[in-house]
Protein backbone atom coordinates (compact mmCIF):
# COMPACT_ATOMS: atom_id res chain seq x y z
CA UNK A 1 0.00 0.00 0.00
CA UNK A 2 2.63 2.45 1.10
CA UNK A 3 5.09 1.07 -1.39
CA UNK A 4 2.10 2.28 -4.35
CA UNK A 5 1.18 5.38 -2.31
CA UNK A 6 5.31 6.47 -2.87
CA UNK A 7 5.26 5.56 -6.35
CA UNK A 8 1.78 7.56 -7.18
CA UNK A 9 3.48 10.68 -5.73
CA UNK A 10 6.69 10.08 -7.09
CA UNK A 11 4.61 10.00 -10.74
CA UNK A 12 3.28 13.95 -9.13
CA UNK A 13 6.28 15.26 -8.78
CA UNK A 14 7.63 13.99 -11.79
CA UNK A 15 4.60 15.50 -14.01
CA UNK A 16 4.97 18.63 -11.93
CA UNK A 17 8.50 19.39 -13.20
CA UNK A 18 8.14 18.06 -16.53
CA UNK A 19 5.53 20.83 -16.62
CA UNK A 20 8.18 23.81 -16.52
CA UNK A 21 10.03 21.99 -18.93
CA UNK A 22 7.36 21.63 -21.62
CA UNK A 23 6.27 25.15 -20.83
CA UNK A 24 9.56 26.01 -22.39
CA UNK A 25 9.76 23.47 -24.62
CA UNK A 26 6.56 24.33 -26.40
CA UNK A 27 7.60 28.16 -26.15
CA UNK A 28 10.87 27.25 -28.32
CA UNK A 29 8.82 25.46 -30.95
CA UNK A 30 6.25 27.65 -31.56
CA UNK A 31 8.72 30.66 -31.55
CA UNK A 32 11.37 28.70 -34.01
CA UNK A 33 8.39 27.00 -36.31
CA UNK A 34 6.74 30.28 -36.76
CA UNK A 35 9.48 32.39 -37.03
CA UNK A 36 12.08 30.85 -39.00
CA UNK A 37 10.54 30.55 -42.24
CA UNK A 38 9.58 34.22 -41.95
CA UNK A 39 13.08 35.27 -41.65
CA UNK A 40 14.04 32.45 -44.53
CA UNK A 41 11.48 34.52 -47.07
CA UNK A 42 12.28 37.68 -45.87
CA UNK A 43 16.36 36.88 -46.07
CA UNK A 44 18.00 36.28 -42.65
CA UNK A 45 20.37 39.20 -43.43
CA UNK A 46 17.66 41.83 -44.57
CA UNK A 47 16.01 40.77 -41.74
CA UNK A 48 18.26 41.11 -38.96
CA UNK A 49 20.15 44.31 -40.49
CA UNK A 50 17.19 45.87 -42.53
CA UNK A 51 16.90 49.37 -41.46
CA UNK A 52 13.66 49.81 -42.49
CA UNK A 53 10.71 48.59 -40.77
CA UNK A 54 7.72 49.43 -43.34
CA UNK A 55 5.16 46.63 -43.21
CA UNK A 56 2.57 47.85 -45.14
CA UNK A 57 5.23 47.92 -48.10
CA UNK A 58 6.22 44.17 -46.88
CA UNK A 59 10.28 45.66 -45.77
CA UNK A 60 11.01 44.22 -42.06
CA UNK A 61 14.45 45.17 -41.37
CA UNK A 62 14.32 44.81 -37.35
CA UNK A 63 18.24 46.67 -36.51
CA UNK A 64 16.71 49.55 -35.69
CA UNK A 65 14.46 47.95 -32.90
CA UNK A 66 17.49 45.55 -32.01
CA UNK A 67 19.69 48.71 -31.65
CA UNK A 68 16.94 50.03 -29.96
CA UNK A 69 16.89 47.41 -27.17
CA UNK A 70 20.54 47.35 -27.06
CA UNK A 71 20.36 51.29 -26.01
CA UNK A 72 17.98 51.32 -23.91
CA UNK A 73 19.33 48.33 -22.13
CA UNK A 74 22.95 49.84 -21.73
CA UNK A 75 21.74 53.39 -20.78
CA UNK A 76 19.59 51.32 -17.61
CA UNK A 77 23.10 49.69 -17.11
CA UNK A 78 25.33 52.93 -16.80
CA UNK A 79 22.38 54.22 -14.76
CA UNK A 80 21.36 51.34 -12.85
CA UNK A 81 24.68 49.24 -12.01
CA UNK A 82 26.82 51.95 -10.22
CA UNK A 83 23.85 52.99 -7.80
CA UNK A 84 22.62 49.27 -7.23
CA UNK A 85 26.23 47.91 -6.51
CA UNK A 86 26.80 51.19 -4.13
CA UNK A 87 23.43 50.58 -2.47
CA UNK A 88 23.92 46.87 -1.68
CA UNK A 89 27.97 47.93 -0.75
CA UNK A 90 26.06 50.34 2.02
CA UNK A 91 23.48 47.59 2.80
CA UNK A 92 25.85 45.45 3.81
CA UNK A 93 28.27 47.08 5.04
CA UNK A 94 27.82 50.00 6.15
CA UNK A 95 24.25 50.44 6.94
CA UNK A 96 22.81 51.17 10.68
CA UNK A 97 20.58 48.46 11.88
CA UNK A 98 17.32 50.60 11.94
CA UNK A 99 17.67 52.17 8.41
CA UNK A 100 18.46 48.48 7.11
CA UNK A 101 14.95 47.23 7.90
CA UNK A 102 13.63 50.01 6.13
CA UNK A 103 15.84 50.23 3.13
CA UNK A 104 15.62 45.98 2.53
CA UNK A 105 12.03 46.52 2.53
CA UNK A 106 11.27 49.61 0.22
CA UNK A 107 13.95 48.00 -2.63
CA UNK A 108 11.71 44.53 -2.05
CA UNK A 109 9.11 46.28 -2.78
CA UNK A 110 10.38 48.14 -5.67
CA UNK A 111 10.79 44.69 -7.18
CA UNK A 112 7.23 44.09 -6.74
CA UNK A 113 5.75 47.00 -8.28
CA UNK A 114 4.10 45.83 -11.56
CA UNK A 115 5.77 47.57 -14.28
CA UNK A 116 3.05 49.31 -15.76
CA UNK A 117 3.30 51.62 -12.83
CA UNK A 118 6.03 52.15 -13.62
CA UNK A 119 5.67 52.95 -16.81
CA UNK A 120 2.87 55.29 -15.49
CA UNK A 121 5.33 56.98 -13.26
CA UNK A 122 7.52 57.66 -16.35
CA UNK A 123 5.30 59.16 -18.38
CA UNK A 124 3.82 61.43 -16.12
CA UNK A 125 6.99 62.78 -14.64
CA UNK A 126 10.15 61.39 -15.90
CA UNK A 127 8.90 62.64 -19.85
CA UNK A 128 8.13 65.62 -18.69
CA UNK A 129 11.58 65.97 -16.38
CA UNK A 130 13.67 64.90 -19.66
CA UNK A 131 11.58 67.42 -21.69
CA UNK A 132 12.22 69.91 -19.64
CA UNK A 133 15.61 69.46 -18.88
CA UNK A 134 17.18 68.28 -22.20
CA UNK A 135 14.85 69.14 -24.86
CA UNK A 136 13.16 67.31 -27.13
CA UNK A 137 10.12 65.18 -27.20
CA UNK A 138 10.61 63.48 -23.76
CA UNK A 139 9.78 60.26 -25.06
CA UNK A 140 13.26 59.32 -25.74
CA UNK A 141 16.25 56.70 -24.81
CA UNK A 142 17.12 58.70 -22.48
CA UNK A 143 13.77 58.38 -20.53
CA UNK A 144 13.47 54.91 -21.10
CA UNK A 145 17.20 54.33 -20.02
CA UNK A 146 16.12 55.85 -16.89
CA UNK A 147 13.20 53.97 -16.09
CA UNK A 148 14.53 50.93 -16.48
CA UNK A 149 17.86 51.90 -14.48
CA UNK A 150 15.32 52.48 -11.30
CA UNK A 151 13.62 49.06 -12.59
CA UNK A 152 16.41 46.78 -12.42
CA UNK A 153 17.93 48.01 -8.99
CA UNK A 154 16.10 45.52 -7.00
CA UNK A 155 17.47 42.62 -9.18
CA UNK A 156 21.13 43.99 -9.25
CA UNK A 157 20.93 45.26 -5.19
CA UNK A 158 19.50 41.87 -4.21
CA UNK A 159 22.08 39.89 -5.75
CA UNK A 160 25.04 42.07 -4.89
CA UNK A 161 23.79 41.85 -1.44
CA UNK A 162 24.32 38.68 -1.16
CA UNK A 163 27.26 37.72 -3.03
CA UNK A 164 28.98 40.42 -0.96
CA UNK A 165 27.62 38.76 2.29
CA UNK A 166 28.73 35.55 0.97
CA UNK A 167 32.25 36.63 1.30
CA UNK A 168 33.89 35.64 4.06
CA UNK A 169 34.48 37.40 7.22
CA UNK A 170 38.25 36.86 7.52
CA UNK A 171 39.44 38.33 4.33
CA UNK A 172 37.73 41.41 5.96
CA UNK A 173 39.52 40.96 9.21
CA UNK A 174 42.90 40.62 7.46
CA UNK A 175 42.54 43.23 5.56
CA UNK A 176 42.32 45.81 8.61
CA UNK A 177 44.40 43.67 10.43
CA UNK A 178 47.16 45.28 8.62
CA UNK A 179 46.31 48.48 9.39
CA UNK A 180 43.85 49.19 6.49
CA UNK A 181 41.01 51.49 7.13
CA UNK A 182 36.97 49.88 6.78
CA UNK A 183 36.46 51.65 3.58
CA UNK A 184 39.78 50.53 1.94
CA UNK A 185 39.29 47.14 3.07
CA UNK A 186 35.46 46.89 1.68
CA UNK A 187 36.29 48.05 -1.88
CA UNK A 188 39.81 46.80 -2.30
CA UNK A 189 39.61 42.90 -0.84
CA UNK A 190 35.93 41.88 -0.08
CA UNK A 191 34.55 43.81 -3.25
CA UNK A 192 36.93 41.60 -5.98
CA UNK A 193 35.93 38.59 -3.54
CA UNK A 194 32.32 39.24 -4.46
CA UNK A 195 32.73 40.44 -7.98
CA UNK A 196 31.46 37.21 -9.84
CA UNK A 197 28.65 37.26 -7.58
CA UNK A 198 28.43 40.95 -8.66
CA UNK A 199 28.82 40.39 -12.68
CA UNK A 200 25.61 37.46 -12.18
CA UNK A 201 23.79 40.47 -10.90
CA UNK A 202 24.52 42.93 -13.24
CA UNK A 203 23.76 40.16 -16.41
CA UNK A 204 20.47 39.57 -14.60
CA UNK A 205 20.02 43.04 -14.48
CA UNK A 206 20.43 42.94 -18.22
CA UNK A 207 17.91 40.28 -19.15
CA UNK A 208 15.37 41.88 -16.65
CA UNK A 209 16.20 45.24 -18.85
CA UNK A 210 16.02 43.61 -22.14
CA UNK A 211 12.70 41.85 -21.52
CA UNK A 212 10.88 44.93 -20.28
CA UNK A 213 7.38 45.92 -22.39
CA UNK A 214 5.61 47.77 -20.38
CA UNK A 215 7.04 50.97 -19.28
CA UNK A 216 9.55 50.96 -22.24
CA UNK A 217 6.53 51.24 -24.24
CA UNK A 218 5.20 54.17 -22.34
CA UNK A 219 8.07 56.30 -22.57
CA UNK A 220 10.17 55.34 -25.02
CA UNK A 221 8.68 56.89 -28.13
CA UNK A 222 8.44 54.02 -30.16
CA UNK A 223 9.29 55.17 -33.49
CA UNK A 224 10.05 52.26 -35.80
CA UNK A 225 13.46 53.64 -37.14
CA UNK A 226 16.97 53.76 -36.55
CA UNK A 227 18.12 55.60 -33.35
CA UNK A 228 19.53 59.18 -33.93
CA UNK A 229 20.24 60.43 -30.43
CA UNK A 230 19.46 59.81 -26.71
CA UNK A 231 16.68 62.30 -26.97
CA UNK A 232 15.06 60.73 -29.80
CA UNK A 233 12.70 57.86 -29.97
CA UNK A 234 13.60 54.84 -29.94
CA UNK A 235 11.15 51.07 -30.22
CA UNK A 236 12.42 48.33 -28.65
CA UNK A 237 12.50 44.64 -29.58
CA UNK A 238 9.94 44.40 -27.18
CA UNK A 239 7.60 47.54 -27.98
CA UNK A 240 7.80 46.21 -31.73
CA UNK A 241 5.80 42.97 -31.09
CA UNK A 242 3.38 44.04 -28.17
CA UNK A 243 2.52 47.37 -30.71
CA UNK A 244 1.50 45.63 -33.91
CA UNK A 245 0.55 41.98 -32.47
CA UNK A 246 -3.11 43.03 -32.46
CA UNK A 247 -3.82 44.09 -36.10
CA UNK A 248 -0.67 41.89 -37.86
CA UNK A 249 -1.39 39.33 -40.37
CA UNK A 250 -0.02 36.87 -42.52
CA UNK A 251 4.18 37.56 -43.15
CA UNK A 252 3.57 40.64 -41.01
CA UNK A 253 2.41 38.34 -38.01
CA UNK A 254 5.26 36.10 -38.83
CA UNK A 255 8.01 39.23 -38.56
CA UNK A 256 6.77 39.70 -34.97
CA UNK A 257 7.35 36.50 -33.78
CA UNK A 258 10.72 36.15 -35.94
CA UNK A 259 11.18 39.19 -33.84
CA UNK A 260 10.55 37.26 -30.77
CA UNK A 261 13.11 34.75 -31.84
CA UNK A 262 16.00 37.17 -31.76
CA UNK A 263 14.74 38.79 -27.69
CA UNK A 264 14.54 35.00 -26.76
CA UNK A 265 17.99 34.40 -28.48
CA UNK A 266 19.35 37.80 -26.52
CA UNK A 267 17.81 35.55 -23.31
CA UNK A 268 18.98 32.40 -23.84
CA UNK A 269 22.74 34.01 -24.17
CA UNK A 270 22.02 36.22 -21.19
CA UNK A 271 21.09 33.55 -18.92
CA UNK A 272 23.71 30.90 -20.35
CA UNK A 273 26.34 33.58 -19.49
CA UNK A 274 25.07 33.89 -15.54
CA UNK A 275 25.24 30.33 -15.44
CA UNK A 276 28.86 30.16 -17.06
CA UNK A 277 29.41 32.68 -13.71
CA UNK A 278 28.07 31.04 -11.28
CA UNK A 279 30.07 27.46 -12.54
CA UNK A 280 33.39 29.50 -12.30
CA UNK A 281 32.61 31.07 -8.68
CA UNK B 1 62.83 47.49 26.97
CA UNK B 2 59.22 47.38 27.34
CA UNK B 3 57.60 47.19 24.05
CA UNK B 4 53.76 46.68 25.73
CA UNK B 5 52.19 47.22 28.43
CA UNK B 6 48.66 45.73 29.99
CA UNK B 7 47.59 47.25 32.98
CA UNK B 8 45.04 46.36 34.90
CA UNK B 9 42.71 45.61 32.03
CA UNK B 10 39.34 44.01 32.36
CA UNK B 11 36.49 43.23 29.42
CA UNK B 12 33.65 42.84 28.62
CA UNK B 13 31.40 41.33 26.11
CA UNK B 14 28.23 42.92 27.37
CA UNK B 15 27.71 41.73 31.00
CA UNK B 16 30.46 38.54 30.90
CA UNK B 17 33.76 39.36 32.37
CA UNK B 18 35.97 38.05 29.84
CA UNK B 19 39.52 39.45 31.07
CA UNK B 20 39.64 40.13 34.91
CA UNK B 21 42.26 42.52 35.95
CA UNK B 22 45.14 41.66 33.46
CA UNK B 23 48.90 43.18 33.89
CA UNK B 24 51.67 42.19 31.51
CA UNK B 25 54.45 43.28 30.31
CA UNK B 26 56.39 42.46 27.30
CA UNK B 27 59.90 43.36 26.45
CA UNK B 28 61.00 44.06 23.09
CA UNK B 29 62.12 41.20 20.58
CA UNK B 30 61.01 38.52 22.69
CA UNK B 31 58.50 35.76 22.12
CA UNK B 32 55.64 35.43 24.64
CA UNK B 33 53.42 32.43 24.65
CA UNK B 34 50.06 32.57 25.81
CA UNK B 35 48.61 29.02 27.10
CA UNK B 36 45.61 28.04 28.73
CA UNK B 37 42.53 26.02 27.67
CA UNK B 38 39.66 26.67 25.40
CA UNK B 39 37.53 30.10 26.19
CA UNK B 40 40.42 31.13 29.16
CA UNK B 41 40.51 34.35 27.37
CA UNK B 42 43.76 34.31 25.43
CA UNK B 43 42.78 34.98 22.05
CA UNK B 44 40.70 37.57 23.62
CA UNK B 45 43.71 39.19 25.05
CA UNK B 46 45.46 38.79 21.63
CA UNK B 47 42.74 40.61 19.90
CA UNK B 48 43.09 43.67 22.43
CA UNK B 49 46.18 44.50 21.53
CA UNK B 50 46.02 45.00 17.88
CA UNK B 51 41.83 46.11 18.77
CA UNK B 52 40.47 43.70 16.75
CA UNK B 53 37.92 43.35 19.48
CA UNK B 54 36.44 46.68 18.13
CA UNK B 55 34.52 44.67 15.65
CA UNK B 56 32.51 42.30 18.42
CA UNK B 57 29.65 44.12 19.37
CA UNK B 58 29.23 45.14 23.09
CA UNK B 59 32.80 44.02 23.79
CA UNK B 60 34.37 47.00 25.92
CA UNK B 61 37.36 47.62 28.38
CA UNK B 62 38.56 49.36 31.22
CA UNK B 63 42.34 49.70 32.23
CA UNK B 64 45.16 50.72 29.96
CA UNK B 65 47.46 49.03 26.91
CA UNK B 66 50.33 50.87 26.33
CA UNK B 67 52.68 50.34 22.88
CA UNK B 68 55.59 52.75 23.36
CA UNK B 69 54.33 54.18 26.73
CA UNK B 70 51.28 55.20 24.52
CA UNK B 71 47.70 54.38 25.23
CA UNK B 72 46.58 52.34 21.97
CA UNK B 73 43.29 53.38 22.90
CA UNK B 74 43.73 57.00 23.18
CA UNK B 75 46.77 58.41 21.68
CA UNK B 76 46.83 56.38 18.78
CA UNK B 77 45.07 56.28 15.52
CA UNK B 78 43.76 52.58 15.07
CA UNK B 79 45.02 52.13 11.59
CA UNK B 80 48.03 53.35 12.97
CA UNK B 81 48.22 51.16 15.62
CA UNK B 82 47.43 47.89 13.35
CA UNK B 83 49.99 49.01 11.08
CA UNK B 84 52.56 48.88 13.83
CA UNK B 85 51.05 45.60 15.60
CA UNK B 86 50.32 43.10 12.85
CA UNK B 87 48.35 39.61 13.20
CA UNK B 88 48.15 36.35 11.73
CA UNK B 89 45.16 34.19 12.10
CA UNK B 90 44.24 31.26 13.36
CA UNK B 91 42.70 29.86 9.82
CA UNK B 92 45.39 31.15 7.13
CA UNK B 93 43.25 34.20 5.12
CA UNK B 94 45.02 35.09 2.29
CA UNK B 95 43.02 37.62 -0.25
CA UNK B 96 40.96 35.50 -2.72
CA UNK B 97 44.30 37.48 -5.37
CA UNK B 98 47.27 37.20 -6.52
CA UNK B 99 50.55 36.16 -4.09
CA UNK B 100 51.95 39.24 -5.21
CA UNK B 101 48.79 41.61 -4.94
CA UNK B 102 48.39 39.88 -1.47
CA UNK B 103 52.01 40.92 -0.43
CA UNK B 104 51.53 44.48 -2.20
CA UNK B 105 47.62 45.03 -0.53
CA UNK B 106 49.54 46.38 2.65
CA UNK B 107 52.51 48.34 1.89
CA UNK B 108 50.26 50.06 -1.01
CA UNK B 109 47.48 50.87 1.72
CA UNK B 110 50.02 52.68 3.46
CA UNK B 111 50.88 54.85 0.70
CA UNK B 112 53.89 53.23 -1.22
CA UNK B 113 53.78 53.22 -4.95
CA UNK B 114 56.09 52.66 -7.81
CA UNK B 115 56.71 48.68 -9.13
CA UNK B 116 60.24 48.85 -8.22
CA UNK B 117 59.41 49.55 -4.45
CA UNK B 118 56.92 46.94 -4.03
CA UNK B 119 59.06 44.47 -5.91
CA UNK B 120 61.74 44.92 -3.54
CA UNK B 121 59.41 44.82 -0.82
CA UNK B 122 57.51 41.58 -1.74
CA UNK B 123 60.77 39.94 -2.43
CA UNK B 124 61.91 41.01 1.04
CA UNK B 125 58.75 39.92 2.91
CA UNK B 126 58.70 36.43 1.18
CA UNK B 127 62.43 35.62 1.68
CA UNK B 128 62.02 36.51 5.28
CA UNK B 129 59.16 34.33 5.52
CA UNK B 130 60.60 31.57 4.01
CA UNK B 131 58.46 31.17 1.69
CA UNK B 132 60.27 32.95 -1.72
CA UNK B 133 61.36 29.85 -3.41
CA UNK B 134 58.34 28.27 -3.12
CA UNK B 135 56.32 31.32 -4.74
CA UNK B 136 59.13 33.48 -6.50
CA UNK B 137 57.79 31.27 -10.10
CA UNK B 138 54.01 32.21 -9.49
CA UNK B 139 53.76 35.57 -7.91
CA UNK B 140 50.76 36.51 -10.27
CA UNK B 141 49.27 33.25 -9.61
CA UNK B 142 46.40 32.90 -6.90
CA UNK B 143 47.45 32.79 -3.43
CA UNK B 144 44.34 30.15 -2.85
CA UNK B 145 46.50 27.75 -4.74
CA UNK B 146 48.62 27.17 -2.21
CA UNK B 147 48.73 24.71 0.53
CA UNK B 148 47.65 25.62 4.11
CA UNK B 149 51.18 25.89 5.20
CA UNK B 150 52.33 28.22 2.43
CA UNK B 151 49.02 29.79 2.68
CA UNK B 152 50.07 30.66 6.74
CA UNK B 153 53.49 31.38 5.36
CA UNK B 154 52.48 33.94 2.67
CA UNK B 155 50.43 35.55 5.43
CA UNK B 156 53.13 35.94 8.10
CA UNK B 157 54.92 37.74 4.66
CA UNK B 158 51.86 39.81 3.79
CA UNK B 159 51.80 41.14 7.94
CA UNK B 160 55.62 41.85 7.60
CA UNK B 161 55.36 43.58 4.03
CA UNK B 162 53.68 46.64 6.46
CA UNK B 163 57.38 46.36 8.24
CA UNK B 164 55.18 46.55 11.97
CA UNK B 165 56.51 46.31 15.36
CA UNK B 166 54.94 43.59 16.99
CA UNK B 167 53.73 40.53 15.26
CA UNK B 168 50.27 38.78 16.86
CA UNK B 169 50.15 35.32 15.74
CA UNK B 170 46.27 33.43 16.95
CA UNK B 171 47.09 30.17 17.16
CA UNK B 172 49.10 30.04 13.45
CA UNK B 173 49.37 26.23 13.40
CA UNK B 174 46.16 24.80 14.79
CA UNK B 175 45.66 24.01 11.10
CA UNK B 176 48.43 23.06 9.74
CA UNK B 177 50.24 19.72 9.75
CA UNK B 178 53.20 18.92 11.52
CA UNK B 179 55.84 19.52 8.69
CA UNK B 180 54.19 22.91 8.44
CA UNK B 181 54.15 23.34 12.05
CA UNK B 182 58.27 23.40 12.44
CA UNK B 183 58.70 25.39 9.11
CA UNK B 184 56.37 27.83 10.93
CA UNK B 185 58.03 27.73 14.21
CA UNK B 186 61.41 27.76 12.73
CA UNK B 187 60.60 30.99 11.14
CA UNK B 188 59.01 32.12 14.16
CA UNK B 189 62.52 32.06 16.49
CA UNK B 190 64.60 33.57 12.96
CA UNK B 191 61.73 36.57 12.90
CA UNK B 192 62.76 37.04 16.97
CA UNK B 193 65.88 39.37 15.56
CA UNK B 194 63.22 42.11 14.44
CA UNK B 195 60.18 41.64 15.66
CA UNK B 196 58.33 41.49 19.39
CA UNK B 197 56.30 38.67 19.11
CA UNK B 198 52.97 37.50 20.64
CA UNK B 199 51.69 33.98 20.01
CA UNK B 200 48.52 32.44 21.63
CA UNK B 201 49.34 28.60 21.55
CA UNK B 202 47.03 25.47 22.33
CA UNK B 203 50.27 23.40 22.38
CA UNK B 204 52.22 23.40 25.07
CA UNK B 205 55.30 21.57 23.31
CA UNK B 206 55.26 24.53 21.18
CA UNK B 207 55.24 27.30 23.84
CA UNK B 208 58.41 25.81 25.39
CA UNK B 209 60.17 25.21 22.28
CA UNK B 210 60.31 28.35 20.68
CA UNK B 211 59.15 30.99 23.72
CA UNK B 212 61.19 33.27 26.70
CA UNK B 213 58.18 34.05 28.18
CA UNK B 214 54.43 31.98 28.72
CA UNK B 215 51.57 33.35 30.40
CA UNK B 216 48.85 31.06 31.64
CA UNK B 217 45.54 32.24 31.43
CA UNK B 218 42.50 30.64 33.13
CA UNK B 219 38.87 31.90 33.25
CA UNK B 220 39.81 35.22 32.40
CA UNK B 221 42.91 35.70 35.07
CA UNK B 222 46.46 35.23 33.65
CA UNK B 223 47.33 32.87 36.86
CA UNK B 224 51.40 32.76 35.76
CA UNK B 225 53.50 34.69 33.84
CA UNK B 226 57.16 34.18 33.85
CA UNK B 227 59.92 33.03 32.51
CA UNK B 228 58.81 29.84 29.96
CA UNK B 229 61.70 27.71 31.13
CA UNK B 230 60.79 28.25 34.67
CA UNK B 231 57.21 28.30 34.10
CA UNK B 232 57.56 24.71 33.15
CA UNK B 233 60.23 23.71 35.37
CA UNK B 234 58.84 24.95 38.21
CA UNK B 235 55.51 26.32 38.23
CA UNK B 236 54.27 28.93 41.22
CA UNK B 237 50.96 28.39 41.03
CA UNK B 238 49.32 24.72 41.98
CA UNK B 239 47.10 25.17 38.54
CA UNK B 240 49.94 25.81 36.50
CA UNK B 241 51.33 22.67 37.11
CA UNK B 242 48.01 20.99 36.70
CA UNK B 243 47.78 22.33 33.52
CA UNK B 244 51.05 21.49 31.83
CA UNK B 245 51.57 18.34 33.65
CA UNK B 246 47.80 17.08 32.11
CA UNK B 247 46.22 16.98 34.80
CA UNK B 248 43.02 19.40 33.02
CA UNK B 249 42.08 21.46 29.88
Amino acid sequence: MTKWKEKFMEFIFLIAACTSVMAVVLICIFLFANGIPAMKEIGFLNFLLGEKWKPSNNIFGILPMILGSIYVTAGAIVIGVPIGVLTSIFMAKFCPKKIYTFLKSSIELMAGIPSVVYGFFGLVILVPFVRETFGGHGSSILTASLLLGMMILPTIVGVSEAALRAVPDQYYEGALALGSTHERSIFFVVLPAAKSGIVAAIVLGIGRAIGETMAVIMVAGNQARMPAGILKGVRTLTANIVIEMGYAADLHREALIATAVVLFVFILIINLSVSVLNRRS
Amino acid sequence: MDKLVVEKLDLYYKDFKALKNININIMEKEIVAFIGPSGCGKSTLLKTLNRMNDLVEGCRITGHVTLDGKDIYKDMEINMLRKRVGMVFQKPNPFPMSIYDNIAYGPRTHGVRGKAKLDDIIEKSLRDAAIWDEVKDRLKKSALGLSGGQQQRLCIARALAVQPEVLLMDEPTSALDPISTSKIEDLVVELKKDYTIIIVTHNMQQAARISDKTAFFLLGEVVEYNDTEKLFSMPMDKRTEDYITGRFG
